[in-house]
This record gives C-alpha cells, structure tokens and sequence, in this order.
C-alpha cells in the first residue's frame, strides 16, 4: 500500500491485527494487540485485506469512539474496514438493519425492537431459562462420560433461549433448535448456513401469522402487532427475527463453553462460585467473566464520516476505524491487574456488548441466562473438570468472529 | 443530587436499571428509560453515579 494511502512511511513496522494468543494463555488476548495498547491507546494497523485503519485499544478511548456521532457503521462505504472477505463481498448487498444504520434510521430500527428487551420482560423468561438448562444438564448426566459441553449445553440452551424470546411452540423446539445451530455455526458450510436460514424463514413467517390471530406476550406477537398496524411488513419482521436469533447465538454459546472453561482453570475462583448464594454476586461474576473473554473478538467496526482529531491522531473522512474490545477490556487503566481474574471486582463498565447507540440490544437477556448457567451447572455437578488437558482444547483462531473452542470435553 | 435523563439518546440497553433499580426504570412499551427518583438519597448516589457512567448512550446527566 502507497505511503500518501496510509501515510505511513514503507518501513515502518505495523501491528498485524491481530496477533495470535498465547498458548500458555489461552484466555488473554493476543500478546502482540496488549504491547501495541501499552504505546498508545489508538494506532494504524494492518488488517487481511491490507488496508491500515485506525485500531482502538483503549477503554476510555473505545467509549469515546464508538459514542461520536462522527463515525459511522455503514457498511457500503469504501474504506470500510470489514472484518473479512465474506463480510467485504455481501456488504452492497446488504439491507438496512440495526448493525449498519446510523443517526435517525438506527433510532427508528432499534426502537422496533426494543420492547421485548426490557428488564421486566427479560426477568419473566428467567423461570423458563432455568428449565431449560436443568433439563440439559439432566440429559447430560444421564448420558456417557466424558460428554461434549458444547453439544451438551452452550449450544442448544441459547437456541432454546431464543425459542421462549420468539414464543416459537414447545412442540416445535427440535426443529428450531436443528436449524438454528445450522443457520448460526460458522464452522458451517455457506450451502449449509443458507438452507437452514430458508427453512427457518418460512417457519417464521407462518408463526408470525398465526401470532396476528392469536397474539401472546412474546416478541413475535409484537412483530405481528406492528404489520398489523402498518409499521412492519413480513418479510421485514421475518428479517428482525432472524436477526435476534444470528446476533443471540454464537455469542451466548462461547460464553458458556469458555467460560466453563476458564473457571476450571481457576479452582479457586470456581469455588468461590459454587458458594455464592447471592444473585448479586453471581451477576457481578457473569460481568468480570465477560470482561476477561471478550467473546467479540474482532472488534467493533466503523468508518469515520469527517475529519477529526482523536487522541493526538489526525482522523479523515473514510478512514476505517476498529474498537478492538478485548484491548479495551483489559486496560489496565480501566481494570488494575487485567490478568487476574476476579469475580468480585466490579467490572460493569467493561465493553463486551460494545458502547454507544448500538450496545447489544440482548444483553439484558445473555446476562440472565449466563447467571442462570454459572449459577447452576458447577453446582449441580461439583467434580466437573476437563476430560483432556489444557493444551489439547481447540481453541477458535485469532481471525473468526466470536473467540470460542470448538469441542469442551468434560467429565465428573 | 438531580438527575437528568434524554429520553431521545436513550437506546434502551437497560444499563441503569442494573446499577440503580430504586431510581432508574424503562417505559413498558418501548424500554426507554424513566426516572422513579429524580432526587435520590444520599445513599443512593454512588450507584446512579455509576448508572450514568455505565449508560452507553450518555443519556443520563446528574446535577451535583
Ligand atoms: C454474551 C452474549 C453477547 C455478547 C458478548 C454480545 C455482544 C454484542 C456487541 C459487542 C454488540 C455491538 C455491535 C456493534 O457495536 O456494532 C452487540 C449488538 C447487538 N446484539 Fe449482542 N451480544 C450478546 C448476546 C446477544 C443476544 C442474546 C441478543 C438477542 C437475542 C443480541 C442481540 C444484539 C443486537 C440486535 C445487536 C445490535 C444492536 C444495535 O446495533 O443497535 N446479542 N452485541
Ligand atoms: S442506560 Fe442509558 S440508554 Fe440504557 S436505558 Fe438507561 S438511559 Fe437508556
């Protein structure tokens, strides 16, 4: 890339993002990201296409950013800095949604869709989680040892989760479930991802039907209130759906398995959890975990609308520009000791769901149900522990979206 | 200690109502968010301090 592209003199050595992690940290963000952080709180670095947007790395800095309503999320714009080829090349064929839209359209979009969110709400699907997950765990127990946490738990309870948001029928849960896990796994096949999304539309788009004539306290009723009132059309409520189901998914479903994993590997912590009776307590050790693992790896993505000046650096309009969060939530400004896992550290600021206007419009939701699996599983079963070593756990590589391992295997 | 909301910037994530229930609440019908207290306790104050550096949307203001 030409100097004037980058203003970046040819030799100047730049931060690849990102680097790998470390093997004998497998749960600490990649060495080379948490150096580059230690010089500045936002530098240029290279990413896969070769281009050298802005990196973030900082925990004030990424608040800063991501809430200046100088930076923008649309994704069309050259110069964007995507995450990789798959997002670059369906990026002008994408439609408006809540993840790309700006200023006044985000506003409308998000307001859609946010009263099914509120605490209340959430609060009421909390029963139904807890059923979930003891049912999981009984057929986990009553099966082989070692057995696959991931297949046992972290995927299904948040595909089950979903189902009780949506208000999709019990009877209908497996197919759900089936087709979910294909729609949302990127270690499946685009082939693969793209039948399971077809099916799962056409099931949506009937059960929004019969949701218009006989509503009940759930998000699709919702959805079918508003194409009765003219606000939504079908296929756009089939589209915010979908939307919950891919945004909800791939996340919760780390944050169970890594976070089953992490606590193994901190007995002491681990021990601390199973004693807690306190819902305060576990809720704030839901916060510090997210906070250690940071499960959206790849960082928030935006592209700045103006010229500015930011930190000490010269912003231009066009410049990509990347939050890296899992840097931001392991500034040591903003968490004395990153490395150190604490469960009792308060930790509510951290940046795992994002920051600014397009903060995770679940998180009320993925809190329940991860207070909900942390508060439950080591409980019910107080000799889990890893059924292979350390080193031999799949851990995702530095480049896929949601860090994550592929395969948890457990015994007790 | 007033607090002050902008129920336009508000995005509804709910944040406030984690770290002060007894004075941070959201609309029924679209999650906005609602005052209970505008001129809460003393010893309330740390956590809607907290409530507003937490709201990812800097829709809450506190006059001291
Ligand atoms: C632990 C689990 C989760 C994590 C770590 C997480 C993380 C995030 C992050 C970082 C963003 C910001 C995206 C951006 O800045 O562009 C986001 C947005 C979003 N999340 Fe989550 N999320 C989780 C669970 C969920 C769940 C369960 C749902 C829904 C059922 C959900 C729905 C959404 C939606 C709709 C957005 C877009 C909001 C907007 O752009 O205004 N997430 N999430
Ligand atoms: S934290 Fe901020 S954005 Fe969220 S509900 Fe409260 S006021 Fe609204």
């Amino acid at each position: 890339m030409a100097e004037a592209e980058t203003g970046l003199a040819p030799d100047e050595q730049v931060y690849f993002y990102q680097d790998d992690r470390d093997a004998e940290c497998p749960f600490a963000p990649p060495p080379g990201l948490r150096a580059l952080h230690d010089k500045a709180p936002v530098s240029r670095a290279r990413i896969w296409d070769g281009s050298t947007p802005w990196l973030v790395t900082g925990h004030a800095a990424q608040r800063a950013i991501l809430s200046d309503p100088r930076v923008s999320s649309n994704d069309k714009q050259a110069g964007f800095p995507y995450p990789n080829h798959v997002m670059a090349e369906g990026a002008p064929h994408h439609p408006l949604t809540i993840f790309n839209a700006d200023g006044a359209d985000h506003t409308r979009i998000r307001r859609m869709m946010t009263r099914p969110f509120t605490r209340p709400r959430m609060e009421a699907l909390r029963p139904q989680i807890q059923q979930f997950t003891d049912e999981l765990i009984d057929q986990m127990l009553a099966g082989p040892k070692p057995a696959d946490l991931v297949t046992a738990v972290s995927l299904p309870l948040p595909s089950l989760m979903i189902c009780a948001l949506l208000g999709v029928p019990y009877a209908d849960h497996d197919f759900f479930q089936e087709h979910a896990q294909w729609a949302t796994r990127s270690d499946k096949t685009v082939e693969q991802q793209n039948a399971a999304n077809a099916a799962l539309g056409g099931y949506l788009a009937n059960l929004l039907q019969k949701k218009m004539e006989e509503p009940a306290e759930d998000v699709l009723s919702d959805f079918a209130a508003r194409i009765k009132d003219g606000d939504l059309n079908l296929p756009e409520a089939v589209m915010l759906s979908m939307i919950l189901l891919i945004a909800g998914h791939e996340t919760s479903s780390s944050m169970i398995t890594l976070g089953t994993a992490l606590l193994l590997d901190n007995p002491g912590q681990l021990a601390n959890l199973r004693e807690i009776d306190d819902t305060k307590a576990v809720a704030n050790a839901v916060e510090e975990i997210l906070r250690y693992l940071t499960v959206p790896q790849l960082g928030q993505r935006r592209i700045a609308a103006e010229d500015f000046e930011f930190e000490g650096v010269e912003i231009k309009a066009g410049d990509g520009i990347i939050a890296a969060l899992p840097a931001g939530n392991w500034d040591p400004e903003a968490f004395p000791d990153p490395e150190k896992l604490d469960l009792t550290r308060k930790a509510s600021h951290h940046v795992a769901f994002g920051w600014g206007i397009h903060q995770c419009l679940g998180q009320q939701l993925a809190r329940i149900e991860l207070q909900v699996v942390y508060g439950t599983l080591y409980r019910r079963v107080p000799t889990l522990r890893l059924a292979v070593d350390r080193d031999e756990l799949d851990f995702r590589p530095a480049d896929a979206l949601a860090f994550g391992i592929s395969e948890l295997p457990v015994t007790w | 200690m007033k607090v002050v909301v902008d129920e336009e910037k508000c995005v509804a994530a709910g944040q406030c109502v984690n770290a002060a229930m007894d004075v941070f609440d959201q609309r029924d019908e679209d999650g906005i968010v609602v005052v209970l207290d505008e001129h809460p306790p003393a010893e309330l104050a740390d956590d809607v301090r907290n409530a507003a550096a937490i709201c990812p949307a800097l829709a809450i203001r506190i006059e001291e």
